[in-house]
């Protein structure tokens, strides 16, 4: 346990080698993660592959059973929830929701709207908001708090396509004037945000990590994409050798069948763009 | 003044909707409303364990609702049948066995209808000075959980990793209902608590901009209800308890009008206004 030692002052949160255990069953395992101010660290991987288990030993709301996590000392957390299903019975405006976790002043609020370009919502009902909306709304909140690091949970799903682009954007700038790190949390495994500094793909263990491969500079997915939304998302192409069974064994392509996945059993291009 | 039973009543009354109004606005909030229904009904256990071991009514459904939510709380950890199906199992089987026990201790007589229904006429000055300083106790325990218990409602995750603690509230949030179900018994009865609880919060929820609001207006809401419902149950001679829950449900029918005889209000006077 080196929780003493930071290798950086930048350092905001540092993982190593950190598992968690539930109900006799490892969620996840082998967890090595650091984020530093002003970057942005992607994780990704499919639904129960441990992203938001990650991101809780992270954020140090659930113990590690083993490795370690040090944090940077006081460190701010400002934290955008998945998409929320607030009860229509809670009177809740976007006003009343940046002052959720810690009182404001008024000028403060106004400002943190409008930097997300919602200014005009301010009375709104957070039911009433679209998607695209209330992740702007959530992300006034989390930001208004200065944090150290942002930890965004899935703040695209739901939201259509020039939605996403334009929320990509947002975060961009956000991390661009405050410098604060984030922690973005994704479901979709291929497309992350351009501005992404390091892909940490999961399934109960690191599977790789890498840096994202800018659609940009690939003429058919500029296509696809179009030039806009091309400057906004990354392709994150990855090819695992491995399955994992329900039964926690692991599966390689040459039909072996093993307990664990360690990093020695499959090769990985540890960064950089991997081929299919 | 406290000389006249029905003053007495009134006053009972009234303090405790000013106790229930924030309360019940969190477990509509949060979808607690079965989960308080559970609570009133193991009242009656409480009130047979209390006869049995010989210690103060209060006190004894009060132990009882708080271990039915520790049970609860076992059974969720546990696994396997929902929420659901594990409150209706709590619920009724504490009312039952409350019920058996009562009819097994044939040496004290127990007026059962009263347990059941309430006695708000029945109160003492004793009576009315506990229901103030236990209302007193549950609102000033409120105020102080209030922001960690609102951010946890919109979601836990983000109240966890901003430094706050959702289960924590939560729990304490469950021992005031205890609280207030165990004062409310005498006035309204197990069968009606809840509805003390829930009526005046939902019927506040259409004149409510925050949610600071909707708990003022819940409390007033109440206060109106037993009010009404005492004055009518003198009128009519009918029972105290359910004449209360009654006036409280004519508050909530009308609240779902206002709103539209507002704006037929505004066009009136604006056609009146043209037409001078």
């Amino acid at each position: 346990m080196l929780h003493a030692s930071q290798s950086s002052p930048n350092r905001l949160i540092d993982m190593k080698n950190v598992g968690v255990r539930r109900a006799g069953r490892w969620l996840v395992r082998g967890i090595d993660l650091c984020v530093n101010a002003g970057e942005i660290v992607t994780l990704i991987g499919p639904n129960g592959s441990g992203k938001s288990t990650t991101a809780r030993a992270a954020l140090g709301v659930l113990k590690p059973d083993e490795g370690s996590v040090s944090r940077k000392a006081d460190l701010k957390v400002g934290y955008v929830p998945q998409k929320l299903a607030i009860d229509w019975t809670l009177p809740l405006n976007v006003e009343r929701l940046m002052t959720l976790t810690e009182n404001h002043p008024a000028g403060k609020i106004d400002e943190a709207l409008e930097a997300v370009g919602i200014s005009h919502l301010k009375r709104a009902e957070v039911q009433h908001l679209s998607g695209g909306e209330f992740q702007r709304a959530l992300l006034a909140r989390a930001i208004i708090r200065k944090p150290d690091l942002l930890v965004l949970d899935e703040p695209v799903q739901g939201v259509d396509f020039t939605g996403q682009v334009a929320l990509y954007r947002l975060i961009k700038d956000i991390r661009d004037k405050t410098g604060c790190g984030i922690l973005l949390i994704s479901h979709d495994l291929h497309v992350v945000m351009a501005d992404t500094d390091t892909v940490v793909c999961l399934n109960g263990h690191v599977c790789c990590r890498g840096t994202p491969q800018s659609v940009a500079s690939s003429a058919e997915y500029l296509k696809l994409f179009g030039t806009r939304a091309a400057e906004t998302l990354a392709l994150y192409s990855h090819h695992h050798d491995h399955t994992h069974l329900p039964d926690g064994r692991v599966k390689f392509a040459d039909g072996t069948i093993a307990e664990t996945c360690s990093d020695q059993d499959h090769d990985h291009v540890e960064s950089g763009t991997h081929s299919h | 003044m406290f000389d006249d039973f029905f003053t007495r009543a009134v006053v009972a009354g009234i303090g405790l909707a000013l106790t229930a109004g924030p309360l019940g606005c969190f477990i509509i909030w949060r979808r607690m409303a079965y989960f308080g229904d559970t609570m009133a009904h193991s009242a009656l256990l409480g009130v047979a364990l209390a006869f049995l071991f010989e210690i103060n009514l209060t006190v004894g459904v009060f132990i009882v609702a708080a271990l039915v939510s520790v049970a609860l709380l076992a059974l969720q950890k546990k696994g396997g049948l929902s929420t659901d199906a594990l409150l209706g199992i709590l619920s009724h089987s504490t009312l039952a066995i409350g019920l058996v026990m009562v009819a097994f201790m044939t040496w004290i007589r127990i007026d059962l209808l009263s347990f059941l229904f309430g006695d708000i006429l029945a109160v003492t000055t004793g009576d009315i000075a506990i229901i103030y300083a236990g209302g007193a106790l549950v609102l000033g325990s409120l105020c102080f959980l209030w922001r960690p218990l609102l951010a946890s409602t919109v979601s836990t995750e983000l109240a966890e990793s901003e430094g706050l603690k959702p289960d924590l509230s939560l729990f304490a949030f469950k021992l005031l209902m205890a609280l207030v179900i165990a004062i409310a018994m005498k006035l309204v009865g197990i069968l009606l608590i809840t509805s003390l609880l829930i009526i005046p919060a939902a019927t506040a929820r259409r004149f409510a901009a925050t949610p600071e609001q909707m708990a003022l207006t819940a409390s007033l809401l109440g206060a109106g209800a037993v009010t009404l419902g005492l004055f009518g149950s003198l009128e009519y001679d009918t029972p105290s308890g359910p004449s209360i829950v009654v006036a409280a449900l004519i508050l909530f029918i009308l609240s779902l009008a206002p709103l539209r005889l507002r704006k037929s209000d505004q066009q009136t006077s604006e056609t009146r206004e043209h037409a001078s």
